[in-house]
C-alpha cells in the first residue's frame, strides 16, 4: 500500500478540520517542495515509546491523530508511555541491544548519544521544513549529526516569565522590564512592597536549568566554545554570577533548595509575584475556582535582555527517534509525515495548551497562540531556544555537564555567596573540565 | 549369579548416591539457589566492577580504560564531597538511630497498657514505601510551606521561615533527621525482640545481689544484647550508607551538592550524565566502605567474652 501526501490529506482533513484553522495556509509553503512519498511495508504495525504528558490534551489529540493514521492506513500503532525521565535510560537500552519501540520521543541531546543507531530521515525533514517554513535553528542542532537529521525536531517544551500583573504596577512598573537593569531594579521595588520574585536555584531539572542558563547566556558566558574547550571562567561569566549576587537578595528564601515543583507551589500560594515556568503554571490557577482572581491577574513575558543584547534562553527540547533496526523504516517514516502534516500538527499543538511549541515555523500561525495572551511568550520557545552546552557540539559532553548541574550550581554557589563570583566561575571550570577533556 | 549381584550392586549404589548421598543431592538441591545468586548477585555485582573500569557510555559499547575513572573521580571536588556527605550521613544517621531505638525498644518492653498497641504504631514508618514518607518530610523540610516553620511562627518563636533544605548544614540535619525517623522502628523492634530473650532471672538475681538500674543494663542487658546490637546495626549501616531515594525525592543532592551521596552522585552519572562506566567506579568505591563495616561488626562487636560479660 502507497499512502502519498494527498492520501493524507485527505484522509486528515474531514477530521481536525484543516479549514476551520483560520490564519494557516498549507500552500503558501508547499510549493516546489515534493513531500517524499513512502511505501509502508505489508503488514506493518508501529511501536511509539512516548514521555507522560503532562497536559492531558496534547496527549489526546496525539492519540486521535494516530487514529486517523491507522483508519487511513490500517497500520496499527501501538503508544506507550514512560515518565520522563526514564525515557534516556530505555531508548539507551533499545539503542544498545538493538529492539524496542520503532519510534521514540527523547530529550536534549539524546539522540546525539547514539546517532549510529538511529534512521537517516533527512528526506522526510528537508521535505517537511520545505513545506512547513523550515526548522527553527536550535530545534534542528538537536535533531542533526554531520549534516543529516537522526530525529525529528518534535516541540520545544516552552519556559518563560510569569508574573502578577497588579503586583509588578503596585511596584512602580507599567509594564514588564525588557532589560536586566530593570528587572533588578523590579526585584527590589517587589521585594519592598513584600511581594519577592522566586527563581529555581536547586537541582530542578527543568526550572533550575533554565533559570541559570539564562543568567548565564544574557550576560555573554557560556561553557565551551565551538571546538569544545571549556571557556566558562569567563569576565562575562563573572558579571553575570555577580548580576546574580545582587539579584538573589530579591528572591524569596529558599530558592536555592527548590526543585522543579516549589516555584508552582509558591507562585499558587501567592508567596511570590514572578517566576519562569511552562504554562502549566496558569493552568493550576485558571483550573481552579478558587484562584480564579489569580489568574485573571496573570501575565507572561520571555526573560529579560542582557549585555549580550539578543534572546538566549534554555526550554526543554523533545525529538522524535525512529531506531535503525525497526522492519518497518517506511511505515515509521510515513506516520511520522502525517504525524507532522498540518491538520494533525495543528491539533497537536493546539490541544498542547500552549506547552508545546512548534518546531517547524509555519506553525507558529497556530491560532493557539493567540486565543490567550498568556500563551504568547510560549509560541517563541523554538526560536529563542540556545543548546545546552552552547557553543560546543552537542553529544555525551554537553548531556554530562548538564545532568552533573555545573550552571546551576555555579549560579547558586554565587547566588548565595557561598563562593565569590570568582570562585565560583573558577570551579565550574574546572569540573566543566573533566567532563570537556580531550 | 555372582556376577549379576555385583551388577546390582553397583547400580544400587549409584543410585544410593543420586538418592541417599549427602553430595550429589545436596548440590542439586543447591542449585536453584546458587543459579539465582549467580544470576542475579554476582553477574550485576562482576558487570558493575567490570563497567567501573570501561567508559561505557549510554549508547556506546565502551573499552577497557584500566584505573582511569578511578583517577579522575581521585582529583574530583564533587565525587570527595559525596563521600565525605556518606559518610556523615551514614555516621549521624546511625548514631542516632541506634540510641533511639534502644532507649524506644527498653521502653516497649516495660510493661505498659495497650503494649500491642504500641509496637504495632511504632513500626509505621518503617512500612510506609521510602518514597512516600520522603515526600512527606519534603513538605515538612518546604522553604514556604514547612508546618515546623509556620507551627514555630505561630508559637512566636521565630519570625521567618526555617530555610530547611537550602541552606548546607540545615539540609544535611534534615535529611538525617527523616532517615532517623525512617529507620528507628527497624532498630527499635529488632532489638526489643533480643530484649525479650534474656532472662528474667537474671535481673531478679541481679537485684537481689543489689544491682542497681545502671548496672543491670550495663552488665547484663548490654552483654545479651550485643550479638543482635551487631547484626542490626550492620543491616542499619548498609541501608543507610546506600540510601537513594530520601536524597532524590528530597533534594537531588542539592544544595551545592551538600546532601549528594555517593549513590546518588553514582545515579546521577550514569543514568542522567550518560556515563555508565563512571557511575559504576562510584558505585564500586561504596564496596570497600560496606565491607569494613560488615568486618568492624563481624569482627568488634560478636566478640564472645564481651558477650559473655568478661572484660575484651
Amino acid at each position: 500500500m502507497t499512502i502519498s501526501r494527498r492520501d493524507l490529506l485527505v484522509a486528515g482533513a474531514g477530521l481536525a478540520g484543516a479549514a476551520a484553522l483560520p490564519g494557516f495556509t498549507p500552500g503558501a509553503f508547499a510549493q516546489g517542495a515534493p513531500m517524499p512519498d513512502f511505501k509502508p511495508e505489508p503488514g506493518a504495525s508501529l511501536r511509539v515509546l512516548r514521555w507522560s504528558p503532562f497536559v492531558k490534551g496534547e496527549e489526546e489529540a496525539w492519540i486521535a491523530n494516530t487514529k486517523k493514521f491507522t483508519e487511513a492506513t490500517g497500520i496499527e500503532v501501538r503508544i506507550d508511555k514512560e515518565s520522563w525521565e526514564d525515557i534516556r535510560p530505555k531508548a539507551a537500552v533499545a539503542a544498545n541491544v538493538g529492539s524496542g519501540p520503532d519510534i521514540v520521543w527523547v530529550w536534549f541531546d539524546d539522540a546525539q548519544q547514539y546517532p549510529d543507531k538511529l534512521l537517516d530521515v533527512t528526506t522526510l525533514a528537508n521535505g517537511l521544513g520545505a513545506k512547513y517554513g523550515g526548522w527553527y535553528d536550535a530545534p534542528a542542532l538537536y535533531a542533526k549529526n554531520q549534516g543529516k537529521f537522526i530525529a525529528l525536531p518534535l516541540a520545544t517544551i516552552g519556559n518563560a516569565v510569569v508574573y502578577r500583573d497588579s503586583w509588578v504596577k503596585e511596584a512602580g512598573f507599567s509594564e514588564f522590564p525588557k532589560d536586566i537593569k530593570a528587572f533588578l531594579e523590579l526585584g527590589k521595588a517587589l521585594k519592598a512592597k513584600g511581594h519577592p520574585m522566586g527563581f529555581t536555584l536547586g537541582h530542578g531539572v527543568g526550572d533550575g536549568n533554565n533559570f541559570c542558563h539564562w543568567v548565564l547566556w544574557s550576560h555573554g558566558g557560556k561553557m565551551v566554545d565551538d571546538s569544545g574547550k571549556v571557556v566558562i571562567n569567563s569576565p562575562e561569566t563573572v558579571a553575570a554570577l555577580r548580576y546574580m549576587r545582587e539579584l538573589y537578595p530579591t528572591f524569596i528564601p529558599g530558592t536555592e533548595s527548590w526543585l522543579d515543583v516549589n516555584n508552582n507551589r509558591a507562585f499558587l500560594a501567592g508567596e511570590i509575584s514572578v517566576t519562569a515556568n511552562g504554562v502549566s503554571v496558569y493552568y493550576g490557577a485558571k483550573n481552579d475556582p478558587k484562584l480564579a482572581d489569580m489568574a485573571a491577574d496573570m501575565r507572561s513575558t520571555n526573560f529579560p535582555i542582557g549585555p549580550v543584547g539578543k534572546e538566549a534562553e534554555l526550554h526543554q527540547t523533545t525529538s522524535a527517534c525512529i531506531f535503525k533496526y525497526t522492519k518497518f523504516p517506511q511505515a515509521a517514516q510515513a506516520y511520522m509525515a502525517f504525524m507532522f502534516d498540518a491538520p494533525q500538527m495543528n491539533a497537536w499543538i493546539k490541544g498542547a495548551s500552549a506547552y508545546c511549541c512548534q518546531t517547524l515555523k509555519a506553525f507558529a500561525a497556530n491560532p493557539v497562540w493567540t486565543d490567550n495572551p498568556i500563551h504568547k511568550p510560549y509560541s517563541r520557545a523554538s526560536e529563542t531556544l540556545r543548546p545546552n552546552g552552547y557553543s560546543g557540539p552537542l553529544g555525551p559532553q554537553s548531556a554530562a555537564a548538564m545532568a552533573d548541574w555545573i550552571v546551576v550550581d555555579m549560579v547558586a554557589e554565587a547566588a548565595t555567596g557561598q563562593r565569590t563570583p570568582e570562585e565560583a566561575a573558577r570551579r565550574a571550570e574546572l569540573r566543566a573540565a573533566r567532563i570537556y577533556r580531550g | 549369579m555372582a556376577d549379576v549381584t555385583a551388577g546390582s550392586a553397583g547400580r544400587r549404589s549409584w543410585w544410593a548416591g543420586i538418592g541417599q548421598g549427602r553430595h550429589v543431592l545436596g548440590l542439586l538441591f543447591l542449585l536453584p539457589a546458587a543459579v539465582f545468586l549467580v544470576l542475579f548477585l554476582t553477574y550485576p555485582l562482576g558487570l558493575g566492577v567490570w563497567l567501573g573500569f570501561t567508559d561505557t557510555r549510554i549508547g556506546r559499547e565502551g573499552v577497557f580504560v584500566g584505573l582511569e575513572n578511578y583517577e579522575l573521580l581521585w582529583i574530583d571536588s564533587v565525587f570527595w564531597l559525596a563521600v565525605f556527605n556518606t559518610l556523615l550521613y551514614t555516621v549521624g544517621a546511625s548514631i542516632l538511630k541506634f540510641a533511639l531505638g534502644l532507649w524506644l525498644a527498653l521502653l516497649l518492653n516495660q510493661h505498659l497498657p495497650f503494649k500491642s498497641f504500641f509496637r504495632a504504631v511504632v513500626l509505621l514508618p518503617w512500612v510506609v514505601p521510602t518514597v512516600l514518607s520522603a515526600i512527606a518530610f519534603w513538605w515538612i523540610f518546604d522553604a514556604q510551606f514547612s508546618i515546623i516553620s509556620w507551627a514555630l511562627i505561630k508559637l512566636g518563636l521565630i519570625d521567618h521561615n526555617i530555610n530547611f533544605l537550602g541552606d548546607t548544614t540545615n539540609a544535611r540535619l534534615s535529611v538525617i533527621a527523616a532517615n532517623v525517623w525512617r529507620g528507628i522502628p527497624f532498630v527499635a523492634i529488632s532489638l526489643l525482640a533480643g530484649l525479650q530473650t534474656i532472662p528474667a532471672s537474671l535481673h531478679e538475681a541481679a537485684t537481689l545481689d543489689g544491682a542497681t538500674g545502671w548496672q543491670r543494663f550495663r552488665y547484663i542487658t548490654l552483654p545479651m544484647l550485643s550479638p543482635i546490637i551487631a547484626v542490626v546495626m550492620t543491616f542499619s549501616v548498609l541501608f543507610t550508607f546506600t540510601d537513594f531515594q530520601l536524597i532524590y525525592v528530597l533534594t537531588r543532592g542539592g544544595p551545592l551538592n551538600a546532601t549528594h551521596l555517593m549513590a546518588t552522585l553514582s545515579f546521577q552519572r550514569a543514568i542522567p550524565g550518560g556515563q555508565l562506566g563512571e557511575g559504576a567506579a562510584i558505585a564500586v568505591a561504596m564496596i570497600p566502605f560496606l565491607l569494613s563495616a560488615i568486618l568492624f561488626s563481624y569482627f568488634g562487636l560478636q566478640r564472645r567474652k564481651w558477650q559473655q560479660g568478661g572484660g575484651d
